[in-house]
């Protein structure tokens, strides 16, 4: 490692912000186990969880090694408070009904695909390396989005009406993974990290494909919600937290 | 299908295990829930590796075909047992009945000239 101090808490910010956004993806994603509607999709979406979570795992044990404080990757998921998290809020969003859920896992997989591609060439091997591994993870995420698109919007009327409320709930805070900012421009210009404002356009024509032949149609925006790169969540933040990390903090250095 | 419950009884193929009777059997249970009534059931095959078979690893439930093979690879492929998969409708499968099993396979028992035990297996060959 070469990185100058600075350089390397820019990259660490920058791996703390794909991690947490995998984290929460992964704990909002595993509350369907047991509870999916059918025993299939039940193990399809504990494995898209699991995928999210190895993604997790591995960006968060790389942000406390360039941090150099001895965080390990539990200390960021079970020991920081809502306000430290610096995931962008669509992930953290409650899971409502299966319509919603793939409304969003449509949005976020599409964005990840996008990402990962580009990433997997950045001039951070360890980065790079975490993305090559994750963009074959997210392109299934996609391809089981995009299926079950298809089918709930292009079926019967109850499945088209609930695919495209959960479109409309999730559109206002679509724009937030696009954003940009300094931190990620700088990084961006050494080939470090991907420009967010640079996936938009390829996410969203890729999920404006699906959604018509889907027969749904793209929400208009009335409201966009941001701030969560800047640690500021929704309500339904801080239940998912408490659930998260209650055991292990009730129960700090417990093993098994 | 034969709705009395008499003999001879109807088989099908279907749940993963060879044939099975479907009538004179008791098959209460709690109704469910209507997606899974509509569901049809697939049967899926794996190839664990270039160069063998696919084999039969179970069976699943699935809206349609597409469907059919990603549920298969989530539930039969998670630890990399297959390199290839196909799914067919249960229906589709047409399986003898136990009630043939003396005519069928029986006969084959005393015939040991079929097997190949009278050949020297040359050395390095795999997947005999």
């Amino acid at each position: 490692m070469t990185a100058t101090p600075s350089d390397s808490e820019a990259r660490a910010a920058y791996a703390l912000r794909l991690g947490d956004d995998a984290l929460i993806a992964a704990q909002r994603m595993g509350e369907w186990i047991a509870a999916a509607p059918q025993l299939e999709e039940d193990v399809a979406l504990g494995n898209l969880a699991l995928d999210l979570l190895g993604q997790a795992r591995s960006l968060l044990t790389y942000a406390g090694q360039l941090e150099g404080a001895g965080r390990d990757e539990d200390a960021f998921g079970y020991f920081r408070d809502e306000r430290d998290f610096v995931n962008a809020q669509v992930f953290e969003l409650a899971h409502g009904d299966f319509g919603f859920t793939i409304a969003r896992l449509l949005v976020t997989s599409a964005y990840q695909v996008e990402l990962y591609t580009r990433l997997s060439s950045s001039t951070d091997d360890t980065l790079a390396a975490i993305a090559a591994k994750a963009v074959k993870e997210v392109d299934y995420h996609r391809d089981h989005a995009t299926q079950w698109t298809l089918r709930l919007g292009d079926g019967t009327d109850e499945s088209h009406r609930r695919m495209q409320a959960g479109l409309d709930a999730v559109w206002p805070y679509v724009d937030e993974l696009f954003e940009t900012d300094d931190l990620v421009q700088r990084l961006a210009a050494d080939g470090v990290a991907i420009d967010p404002a640079d996936l938009g356009e390829p996410t969203l024509a890729y999920v404006g494909s699906v959604l018509a032949e889907a027969t749904l149609s793209r929400p208009d925006i009335t409201v966009r919600h941001t701030g969560g790169r800047r640690g500021i969540h929704t309500e339904q933040m801080g239940y998912l937290l408490a659930e998260m990390q209650y055991v292990a903090r009730s129960h700090p250095g417990a093993t098994w | 299908m034969s709705e009395s419950g008499s003999e001879p009884h109807d088989f099908t193929a279907a749940g993963g295990h060879g044939a099975v009777p479907t009538a004179g059997v008791p098959s209460a249970q709690a109704p469910v829930a209507a997606a899974q009534r509509d569901w049809p059931l697939w049967e899926v095959f794996v190839r664990a590796r270039r160069g063998l078979s696919h084999v039969h690893a179970g069976s699943l439930h699935a809206p349609d075909a597409e469907m059919a093979v990603r549920n298969a690879r989530d539930l039969y492929t998670r630890r990399q047992e297959g390199v290839s998969i196909w799914v067919v409708p249960a229906g589709d499968i047409t399986a003898s009945s136990p009630d043939e099993k003396d005519a069928f396979f029986d006969p084959a028992a005393d015939k040991i000239y079929r097997h190949p035990t009278f050949y020297t297996v040359p050395e390095g060959v795999q997947h005999l």
